[in-house]
């Protein structure tokens, strides 16, 4: 059983990167192909839009579920991949905010302050964004050995702040079909419950799970 | 551009090649930013008057006025009624006339619009969402349906209904909206010159069925939830009936409509709109730009409170 559980851990210890590189990196150039070619119907700024915060919304989850799956499994070096997922969710995020800004507001910082102000679901989700910004700027390891591993720890916990803000924004940006953001809701409620119901006891920790 | 006879339209406005020319010039340079190029904010905005024809009306692509709508009834993403209502079968179509009429009863297609003379007008329709089109609607001025059914002078509303059949809208099996969909307007409102009952578009006779075939409303000064789709009642009355948006969320939708600029609704700012194949918004026109037409019609009333 245990030489099993080894084996399966060695294989997905060694394709865990390279699989979520690929995630990473095919989706951007498949959305700018898709822009290019005019595949993305009659108004792309509203789709890339939308495509960009859901692929954010995506990452941050799956960050969200790195800590409970290294709970389940006990395998420690996942805590790199939870780093490595939440910095492609800051670059999503990143990109998502550019097109708000460059493509759909065209610089009308005007119109943008008031929308940043005025209606609370783009509040949110700028406090999404803006949360992450310190986050991904620490996320090196030279970070975490200078701020030490639990003021580290303090800081990064800002990101359950920016996913709930997130899912807000996503569920007050719907019209009225709230089914797909109450789905990704969801799932972030259930991963944030996991953290609350299971705590880690001294003996099951596996080690500081730091970074 | 108000009013269009069929004959004042340029063929080349009615061909949307040129314009998809345009929205191609558009991906590239939107790709190209996306992409993070270097590209000097005054040299886009350049881009943006010079290339895409900030305020005239060009007519939208039949291609995206047939392929991006809300029709709740054949699902909520835009791209979906297109595929979903392409089996849909309009014909043989009843409209239940009722209420405060000399004669309730059942009219057929023909009987409704049939020998009423058809006009060709091309209007600007804006969403509640702050996107809009330029659509070239072909119809019957809804007044002279209602001349036809005769309504009593004690009628002050008619509401229209949309087909309830979840058999045939796939739409209508899940509760998002409180089906079927319910519309109304004012008796001046329906009267009014620019109300239209669209029954085709493009310079055809039948209405797509995405787009609402066969019977369909058009108020170009109202936000586009107003323009109820594939109609099968008309009822006359002197209380105000109650419409769907208005009921599903009374906060965000009233009974108007009305497009203003100046009121906003609760979640984003109506001050602005893109128009479908351009890049920069333009600045939304009070009642869509047809304040001559209607704005009588609202003189004294309050539009902060009645939006």
């Amino acid at each position: 059983m245990s030489q099993e559980t080894s084996s399966a851990e060695r294989h997905v210890r060694r394709f865990i990167r390279p699989a979520l590189w690929a995630l990473v990196l095919v989706p951007a150039p498949l959305l700018i192909a898709q822009l290019l070619l005019d595949q993305l119907g009659a108004d792309p700024i509203d789709k890339l839009e939308r495509l960009t915060g859901e692929w954010a919304l995506r990452f941050l989850i799956a960050s969200l579920a790195v800590t409970p799956l290294m709970r389940l499994t006990g395998w420690g070096w996942l805590v790199a991949q939870r780093r490595f997922l939440g910095l492609a969710a800051f670059f999503w995020a990143f990109g998502h905010l550019s097109v708000y800004t460059v493509l759909d507001w065209f610089f009308d910082w005007q119109e943008i302050l008031k929308d940043v102000t005025k209606h609370l679901y783009i509040t949110l989700g700028m406090l999404a964004f803006v949360i992450m910004v310190p986050l991904a700027l620490t996320s090196t390891k030279a970070s975490i050995r200078k701020l030490g591993g639990v003021r580290w720890n303090k800081l990064h916990a800002l990101v359950y702040v920016s996913v709930i803000a997130a899912c807000l924004h996503f569920v007050w940006a719907v019209k009225q079909d709230i089914t797909e953001p109450m789905i990704y809701g969801g799932i972030a409620a259930l991963l944030l419950a996991f953290r609350v119901v299971w705590r880690p006891t001294p003996r099951a920790s596996i080690r500081p799970p730091v970074g | 551009m108000l009013i269009r006879r069929p004959d004042d339209i340029p063929s080349s406005e009615i061909t949307p090649e040129s314009i998809y020319q345009n929205r191609r010039q558009f991906m590239g340079a939107a790709g190209a930013l996306a992409l993070g190029t270097v590209l000097s904010p005054a040299a886009l905005q350049a881009l943006g008057r010079t290339g895409m024809g900030m305020q005239d009306d060009k007519v939208t692509p039949e291609e995206d006025v047939t392929s991006y709508n809300n029709f709740y009834e054949f699902g909520t993403d835009k791209e979906e009624p297109k595929e979903l209502a392409k089996d849909f079968k309009p014909m043989p179509w009843t409209v239940q006339v009722e209420g405060l009429v000399k004669k309730p009863r059942p009219y057929s297609y023909d009987e409704l619009v049939g020998k009423l003379s058809v006009v060709d007008r091309t209007y600007r329709m804006r969403c509640v969402e702050a996107w809009s089109m330029v659509i070239p609607w072909r119809g019957v001025m809804l007044r002279d349906v209602i001349n036809r059914v005769e309504p009593l002078p004690s009628a002050k509303f008619v509401e229209f209904t949309t087909l309830f059949d979840p058999r045939r809208m796939p739409g209508q099996r899940s509760p998002v909206l409180p089906w079927p969909y319910k519309e109304a307007l004012r008796m001046d409102e329906a009267m009014n010159s620019l109300t239209l009952l669209a029954t085709g578009m493009y310079g055809k006779s039948q209405l797509p069925n995405q787009n609402g075939a066969p019977l369909r409303l058009v108020t170009p000064w109202k936000y586009g939830f107003k323009g109820i789709k594939s109609i099968v009642k008309l009822r006359f009355t002197d209380k105000m009936p109650n419409t769907t948006w208005a009921d599903a969320n009374p906060s965000e939708y009233g009974f108007y409509a009305n497009v203003n600029p100046q009121v906003d609704h609760p979640r984003w700012s109506q001050a602005k709109e893109r128009r479908i194949g351009e890049f920069i918004r333009r600045p939304t026109l009070m009642f869509n730009g047809y304040a001559e037409q209607v704005a009588s019609m609202y003189s004294g009333m309050d539009l902060r409170r009645n939006y």
